[in-house]
């Protein structure tokens, strides 16, 4: 794996840090802009979701992945920690696997 | 302020970046299993050091998609610390080199842990604690994860591709009680889905990003 995404995207995302910090609030406070940037989290964290868990280089497959994602939405109705989630889904698919 | 609230603020920063620096864990073990050797995962921690952007990177280069998509969907998911910075500006009250080295620590937590107190001594106190703390053990953990993922063998036996579904779903959880989310989180699946065996690999999931954009130009005057 290549290192200049790394390092692009890691100084990219420390000047995103120090520019709020530094640019004038009327700046970046429109609602608009707003609005948009509390979406933004939301829309790429459900496409990373479904890319991840439901595609397999370029088809969309059902695997033991879904299983994991499944369980992982059980952990999470039960208010389970991040990390009880995290490895809730992976032994679900590694199981599932072994069978 | 009396001695009682400061600890108390202390106490409170500790045990939340306690808590996340511990997932550092399970960032080391995906990024090792998306294809990131264990230095790029550690450099990864230290530089960019901003989870969800982190995990966004290794999840886009590990479903084969190219450094530029990457590169910019970490990005755009680093976009909401700039808010944050916003935020927290007029309340930190920090500037020239303190303000530089303060930036790197501005996370989901250490904002959280600081944007709601009173005072400008509480606020930093609760964001140095978070910050620092998360960004020690952060790491410490990356690097314990990375090298217990490099020693396991191949990242499916362990179901560790699930993990990284697992894990964005967590992130993604507590936004997702509004209605308004909800619906840009099905939109945003579909148009990754559909782009999936057309697009090159990384485009689905920036092109989802374009969701949160119509919809919130589309949105006027609604609260989101």
């Amino acid at each position: 794996m290549s290192w200049w995404p790394i390092l692009v995207a890691g100084v990219g995302c420390y000047l995103l840090k120090l520019a709020g910090l530094s640019v004038p609030a009327s700046v970046l406070e429109r609602p608009l802009v707003q609005r948009i940037a509390g979406l933004i989290p939301v829309a790429l964290l459900s496409a990373l979701v479904a890319v991840q868990v439901f595609t397999d280089d370029k088809r969309i497959v059902l695997d033991e992945r879904a299983a994991g994602l499944a369980a992982a939405v059980v952990l999470l109705l039960l208010r389970a920690p991040f990390l009880v989630v995290v490895i809730g889904a992976a032994l679900t698919a590694a199981l599932l696997r072994l069978v | 302020m009396n001695r009682p609230d400061r600890r108390a603020i202390v106490r409170d920063s500790l045990g939340v970046g306690i808590a996340t620096g511990l997932y550092g864990t399970s960032f080391g073990a995906i990024s090792v299993a998306s294809g990131l050797s264990v230095p790029q995962t550690c450099v990864l921690s230290l530089l960019m050091f901003t989870g969800a952007s982190q995990f966004a990177l290794v999840g886009v280069l590990g479903a084969g998609g190219s450094g530029i998509s990457a590169a910019a969907t970490a990005m755009l998911m680093g976009t909401r610390n700039t808010l944050y910075g916003l935020r927290l500006a007029p309340l930190l009250g920090w500037s020239g080199g303190r303000r530089a080295g303060a930036a790197h620590l501005l996370i989901d937590e250490s904002t959280a842990m600081s944007v709601t107190r009173e005072s400008r001594d509480d606020a930093r106190l609760g964001f140095l604690v978070t910050g620092g703390t998360v960004l020690l053990l952060w790491n410490l953990f990356t690097f314990l994860g990375a090298i217990g993922g490099n020693a396991l063998g191949d990242p499916r036996d362990y179901g560790l591709d699930a993990a990284v579904g697992g894990a964005f779903l967590a992130l993604l959880w507590p936004q997702l009680s509004k209605r308004a989310h909800q619906l840009v989180a099905v939109l945003a699946v579909a148009v990754a889905l559909g782009l999936v065996p057309i697009a090159p690999a990384g485009v689905p999931v920036l092109a989802a990003g374009g969701v949160a954009l119509l919809a919130g130009l589309l949105s006027k005057g609604e609260p989101s």
